[in-house]
């Protein structure tokens, strides 16, 4: 259970530090343009027009509240906990992203910027944000990795056919971190009429608390729900952790909720082994990365390590500076699934409840597996499914089948 | 911020341009690219044509502030085996033949994995005498008290066409050896023409300030040094530089082609 002493500070402090983690480790180049984004969300978030115009937007056109389902015949063949998921699977575009996406569009507008950028690893950041720029008007850029275009193909052509230009990016493992140095490069140089929607809790203030907050009505949402239905919280609460914007989300409402325990599940990739993962807790180093102070994958002298794993969108070198406060405070615990395992969560929650889940939203799955059985029938678990698996159904394919889908 | 006991290279330099109404001329190079033997040979051509200060990249992994030029060059230096510790052993060996001013260019990533406070000590030990943090803004440095500025190296900073004139006075209130003007948005790199507003934002920084300015992003050829050079306290030519080195890393004449490059640079500069 949770070691932390609660109720948890607020956080982050009015620089983006959340303890000895997070601030603004940027170039003087881009000071300016995060301050007054800064100064427009906080201004923005007290305004009850720009929250009303978001809570229309997410109902109608995104399609919230998504659902708390029961998963009865998954939990029946675990033999533990009760398992339920929350679907954020079943959002427009397939995924939690569109949540941030469409509140930093709606945050563009009042910032008067005309272009948006954004990077995308999975593609489901980059589907969002391509979608948001088409409902608005924004002329939108996405910069992805090269590797990153092979694995999710059909990502890249729904961006194309939604109005976004992408950019492969092909410095470096040409996969999310690389697009991200991208994507700030253009922020540098063309910062009075862009606005970069950074996809994950990463990155300089204000975007790790600024992207938490938009992502905060999956855990709002799940706490109403299951104590409408249960009368009770949670004994856990599970989800994958790549930047970590949709774990952030769902645990960030319960944070002072004595009883619930949380854990958060990174890439294990092939295993612990250097350039093999993409585990931060595991064999990670404190340093600064892309904005932030927080836990990242680099060698000795600071150079940082490349990372591998199956699912596109956990495959980064650095975790979001609340998660690596979290950790310290000893409130979450963090753990990491296979390549493998994952795959298995992929197949598992598929054939038992008809719901093919992300290959990202398959390690938190993958890590019910593991601990559902463990615990008792009155114990309560929501992992949040965090996207769908329409788009990793090529991959996992080649994975499993042995087959290229586009060639039979 | 403290200061030095002993006189520092970067401000001794600065202050015989001033003598001599001179400008500065700062040329930027990535260590160990290509190899860290041939950095001592880059640096000595550089003083040969006239360089008064050398700005020398500690190469990052991921130099988000930087084109592809001088990614390019982080690249081969990381793959050609440049590590911190040979970059501070280079410097030491550079230290047997010159006494130019050496201005460490990084990120901080690599500095905090050596130990903040011991590679200022290191650095200043091996012969450096300031150091460019790209992307440690000075709001961070005073927050963080693992990060304060250690008085072994001059702590050299950025301004940008974007600094409002409150934080141009709070960078400068704080800057040692010279600020480092970069005259246009955008990540390094060659321009074709020159930005506009230099002498106006230099003056306002001036004012503000008692270190020289210097300007640079983007300065390839005499003209634009020269037109620099007639605004501000010193000139920086980097990626320029770092293409040729590209281009002839190899060649047994690279200290011969980057002179011929780079004299008609700084006589730009001086003729001012």
């Amino acid at each position: 259970m949770s070691t932390a002493t609660l109720p948890l500070p607020v956080m982050p402090d009015t620089h983006g530090h959340f303890g000895r983690f997070g601030g603004m480790f940027v170039p003087e180049t881009l000071m300016a343009a995060l301050t007054d984004l800064s100064d427009h969300y906080d201004r923005a978030r007290k305004d009850p027009a720009f929250q009303a115009e978001l809570d229309r937007l997410l109902g109608d056109y995104v399609g919230r509240p998504t659902p708390l389902y029961l998963a009865e015949r998954w939990t029946e063949k675990l033999g533990g906990a009760k398992v339920y998921l929350k679907r954020e699977d079943l959002l427009h575009t397939g995924a939690h992203k569109i949540n941030n996406a469409l509140g930093q569009a709606l945050l563009a507008l009042r910032l008067g910027k005309k272009r948006i950028i954004a990077e995308t690893g999975a593609g489901q950041h980059g589907v969002a944000t391509a979608t948001v720029c088409a409902r608005f008007g924004f002329d939108c850029t996405i910069y992805m990795g090269k590797v990153d275009m092979e694995r999710q193909a059909l990502n890249v052509a729904r961006m194309r056919f939604l109005g976004a230009k992408v950019v492969a990016v092909t410095a470096g493992q040409a996969t999310l971190k690389e697009a991200v140095n991208e994507a700030m490069r253009d922020w540098v140089t063309n910062v009075e009429t862009t606005h970069y929607i950074l996809g994950s809790a990463l990155g300089s203030h204000p975007f790790p608390m600024m992207v938490r907050d938009f992502h905060r009505v999956i855990g709002v949402e799940a706490r109403e729900q299951i104590l409408a239905r249960e009368n009770r919280l949670p004994d856990l609460l599970v989800a994958c952790v790549g930047g970590g914007s949709n774990a952030m989300g769902l645990f960030h409402p319960f944070l002072n909720d004595e009883g619930v325990r949380m854990i958060g599940v990174e890439a294990g990739g092939e295993g612990i082994l250097p350039e093999k993962h993409a585990a931060r807790f595991q064999g990670g180093r404190l340093g600064v990365l892309q904005g932030t102070k927080t836990w990242l994958l680099a060698n000795a002298d600071g150079q940082i390590e490349l990372t591998h794993s199956v699912s596109a969108g956990l495959d980064y070198a650095a975790i979001g500076p609340e998660h690596a406060w979290l950790h310290e405070q000893g409130r979450v615990e963090y753990t990491y699934a296979t390549d493998d395992e994952a795959m298995g969560g992929f197949q598992e929650l598929s054939r038992v409840e008809g719901i093919i889940p992300a290959l990202e939203s398959a390690h938190a799955v993958a890590h019910v597996k593991k601990i559902a059985p463990l615990m008792s029938p009155d114990d309560i678990i929501v992992v949040n499914l965090s996207g769908r698996g329409d788009k990793d159904v090529a991959q996992a394919a080649r994975i499993v089948f042995g087959e290229d889908i586009f060639k039979m | 911020m403290s200061a030095p006991q002993t006189a520092n290279r970067i401000d001794t330099r600065f202050q015989q341009l001033h003598a001599d109404s001179k400008r500065a001329f700062v040329a930027y190079v990535c260590a160990g690219d290509p190899t860290l033997d041939r950095t001592i040979d880059v640096v000595l051509a550089l003083e040969k044509a006239g360089a008064d200060i050398i700005e020398l990249g500690l190469p990052f992994s991921d130099p988000l502030a930087d084109g592809v030029v001088n990614q390019l060059a982080a690249d081969r230096a990381l793959r050609a085996g440049a590590s911190t510790q040979g970059v501070l052993d280079m410097i030491r060996k550079l230290r047997e033949h010159t006494q130019i001013p050496l201005v460490l260019f990084t990120y901080l990533n690599p500095v905090y994995a050596f130990g903040y406070e011991r590679f200022h000590h290191e650095a200043a030990a091996a012969g450096a005498d300031g150091i460019l943090v790209l992307d440690l803004p000075p709001d961070e440095a005073s927050q963080n008290a693992e990060l304060k500025p250690a008085p072994d190296l001059r702590h050299i900073q950025l301004i940008a066409p974007t600094s409002s004139p409150e934080r141009i006075k709070q960078i400068a209130a704080s800057a040692e050896g010279f600020i480092y003007y970069v005259s246009r948005l955008g990540v390094t790199g060659t321009q074709t023409s020159v930005a506009t507003g230099i002498a106006e934002q230099v003056a306002v920084i001036k004012a503000a300030s008692n270190v020289p300015v210097c300007v640079g992003f983007g300065v390839s050829n005499p003209d634009q040094a020269a037109e620099i050079a007639s605004k501000a306290d010193g000139v920086v030519v980097g990626s320029a530089i770092v293409r040729l080195i590209e281009q002839n890393g190899s060649s047994p004449d690279l200290a011969d082609r980057l002179l011929a490059f780079v004299k008609p640079l700084v006589d730009a500069v001086k003729a001012v």
